[in-house]
């Protein structure tokens, strides 16, 4: 398809339907299906699309969308849907068993607010309200990055070393409904890439079982170690997968992170999604200027990618970090993750900032004053409640 | 209970010996009929979380001798269309059956049951009523009959049972059908019947439960012939949702002993007036609807 202008909705819908589509010659692919704004235009692009062996099953809610993927999943089929805000919610259940099941499906999350209140904007709570669900998440900051995440989502999830199922998010209407200069993929190029979904435990008539049925608690341990384990080995499979895709496409998608500035930096700020690229003009401008600041992007966020982490922060004094989530009686949850991380590093200030909050628009010069004030910091406080309007 | 199907190996069983169903249980005698309907063919199961699920028994055994997916309670409808669409586009033509109790198909299950119906999906769907939630002890469910007295309506229900199969006919799917397990010749006939069709079908099974009816382990296959033939349960079959075929009439049984040999209608004993209002008002709706929408004779 080549050099296109697209929404970032076109671009996920695309790319999961060419995804689907180069199962053809073996199991084939199936989604469940149900809208929801501000994903609601991929489910509609997978509804449209001719595939050779596929179904897109419309279905009456989307905890049904995910029990499709499951069952279908279960059959050894290639599985996709997408979903948002309430609609993850409602889906929570079978999110969790698809999970368990280590069934490798991908479902992109446009992130939205969680309501009630109603609010149809950018809020990343509701991916990560799937935390403890055994998913790998991505968060992506751009069409293109959206778009080379996806592929890498289905390569990593059907590896045979990690099995889990991958979402992959992007900001609500800031990257789903606006329009990016992007390489879109072909289908010659997807049926290089991807190899023919193979799901080992998948129902067979040969070995009678049933899955997904009782166990005591020493199966339950070893099952959830497994998982575990699993995560453990995701980022060589990711490794493995940028490099594959670097052949296969001439450039190489940002992996478990993205870091901008950090050797020397005294100051890091730690921010995911379109957020990120605001962050990267502000840094540059401030480098500019002589300031010793760097910048992190996270990217993924399941297997929390620890070690690479605190490579990245390397010998920073402070790390101030930037959340547009909430954890009600507590604070940002990435904030809570790089804590976790930096135990090993009580020397770093860390300082949580809730910005942007139900889809508050974060610009430069929010993030100048979020700067300033760690820049006279002594101490780090609790979470910080910022304030976007203008 | 006879653990065995009629030619057929044991190992080939979909019913294996050692499954976990207590005596009584009215699934046993459902799923090894259901297995010797269809014969050689193997199907594939989606049983969401109920007793069904727990028949398997514990990991790594499985009480299901053919491949067995056990859904969340509420998904087995919505589980059992990804596998009947892989199936499908692979060109497998074994059939896709859900097995789930009255908790997962009149209640929890019912927007999943309804959609999947509606889409006219490829599966057959079994529901073994035992009128409780039988898995956690017993409690009243939409399923529950009038009176009966449940873990959660000690006094006895106040509400009637749901009609499912108005329900399911309102679909317009192409078959639905009672079962009972006191009549094994209609059973098979009908389990065959349905998988001779494409499409939803829908089959509803009144599945004795000794633990929650309070009744005698060995009184459950003569309990459902006095529900059949007192009228409680009627046995009919539904062609596209819109013609009906009553597949035995009641006659002068009382449903006296159906009451006195289960405890659970102890508080209706004495009145069974209720109840016997809903099986004439059940009647009236089934021959009005056989009279004006006959299904043709055979």
């Amino acid at each position: 398809m080549g050099r296109t202008l697209a929404t970032g909705n076109n671009v996920a819908g695309h790319t999961l339907a060419l995804a689907g589509e180069a199962n053809r010659n073996a199991r084939g692919c199936c989604a469940g299906a149900y809208p929801i704004t501000p994903q609601t235009e991929i489910i509609e692009f997978l509804s449209g699309f001719d595939f050779n062996k596929g179904r897109v099953v419309l279905v009456e809610s989307e905890h049904s969308a995910m029990g499709v993927c499951i069952g279908a999943a279960l059959a050894g089929a290639r599985t996709f849907t997408a979903s948002s805000s309430n609609g993850l919610a409602y889906m929570t259940e079978n999110i969790f068993a698809a999970g368990y099941y280590r069934l490798p499906t991908v479902m992109i999350a446009v992130n939205r607010t969680l309501g009630p209140p109603w609010n149809i904007w950018v809020d990343q709570g509701d991916s990560l309200m799937m935390r403890d669900a055994a998913w790998l998440q991505f968060y992506c900051d751009s069409h293109q990055d959206l778009a080379d995440t996806i592929l890498l989502a289905f390569r990593v999830a059907e590896d045979k070393r990690v099995m889990l199922p991958v979402i992959v998010a992007m900001d609500g209407f800031i990257t789903s409904h606006t329009q990016m200069v992007v390489d879109m993929f072909t289908q010659e190029q997807v049926d290089t890439f991807l190899p023919p979904c193979v799901i080992p435990h998948r129902l067979k008539h040969e070995h009678p079982s049933t899955f997904g049925g009782m166990t005591f608690s020493n199966e339950t341990e070893h099952h959830r170690f497994a998982i575990q384990a699993s995560m453990e080995q995701a980022l060589m499979v990711l490794e493995e997968a940028r490099d594959e895709f670097e052949n296969v496409f001439g450039r190489r998608p940002a992996g478990a992170l993205e870091a901008f500035d950090t050797g020397d930096a005294d100051t890091i700020v730690i921010a995911c999604n379109t957020m990120a690229r605001t962050l990267h003009t502000v840094i540059t401008e401030r480098r500019a200027k002589g300031e010793k600041i760097g910048m992190i992007r996270t990217k993924l966020f399941r297997p929390f990618p620890r070690k690479e982490l605190l490579a990245a922060i390397g010998k920073a004094s402070k790390v101030a970090v930037l959340d547009r989530n909430h954890s009600p009686g507590s604070g940002g949850i990435f904030w809570l993750e790089i804590a976790a991380t930096l135990k090993e590093r009580p020397d770093v200030l860390l300082q949580d900032y809730l910005v942007g909050l139900g889809g508050g628009d974060v610009t430069p010069e929010n993030i100048h004053a979020i700067i300033d004030d760690m820049n006279q910091r002594t101490t780090a406080s609790e979470p910080e409640w910022k304030d976007t309007s203008t | 209970m006879s653990t065995t199907t009629p030619g057929k190996p044991y190992e080939s069983h979909l019913l294996r010996p050692g499954n976990t169903n207590c005596a009584g249980c009215g699934m046993s005698i459902g799923l090894q009929w259901l297995d010797e309907a269809l014969g050689d063919e193997k199907p594939v199961l989606a049983i969401p979380s109920c007793c069904g699920i727990v028949t398997a028994g514990a990991f790594p055994t499985s009480g299901y001798g053919v491949p067995t997916a056990a859904t969340t309670f509420a998904s087995s409808p919505a589980v059992a269309t990804g596998i009947s669409a892989v199936s499908a586009m692979n060109d497998i033509d074994n059939p896709v059956i859900c097995w789930a109790g009255d908790g997962g198909t009149y209640d929890i299950g019912l927007a999943t049951l309804s959609a999947a119906a509606e889409r006219n999906e490829d599966i057959i769907y079994i529901c073994y009523d035992n009128e409780i939630y039988g898995n956690t002890g017993g409690q009243r469910s939409g399923a529950t009959p009038v009176g009966a007295v449940t873990s959660t309506t000690p006094a006895g229900k106040g509400e009637r049972k749901k009609d499912i199969m108005a329900i399911m006919a309102a679909h317009r799917i192409p078959y639905a059908a009672t079962l009972s397990i006191g009549h094994r010749e209609d059973f098979l006939r009908k389990v065959r019947y349905a998988r001779s069709v494409k499409g939803f079908r829908f089959l509803l099974m009144l599945s004795p439960c000794p633990t929650g009816w309070k009744s005698e382990p060995d009184q459950s296959t003569e309990l459902i012939e006095i529900a059949v033939r007192s009228g409680l349960f009627p046995l009919y079959e539904i062609f596209d949702g819109c013609r009906y075929r009553i597949n035995q009439r009641p006659d002068s049984t009382s449903i006296e002993p159906y009451l006195k040999q289960q405890r659970r209608f102890s508080q209706v004993w004495n009145n069974t007036d209720a109840l016997q209002a809903f099986i004439d008002a059940q009647w009236q709706y089934l021959d009005g609807m056989a009279t004006v929408f006959p299904a043709k004779d055979r």
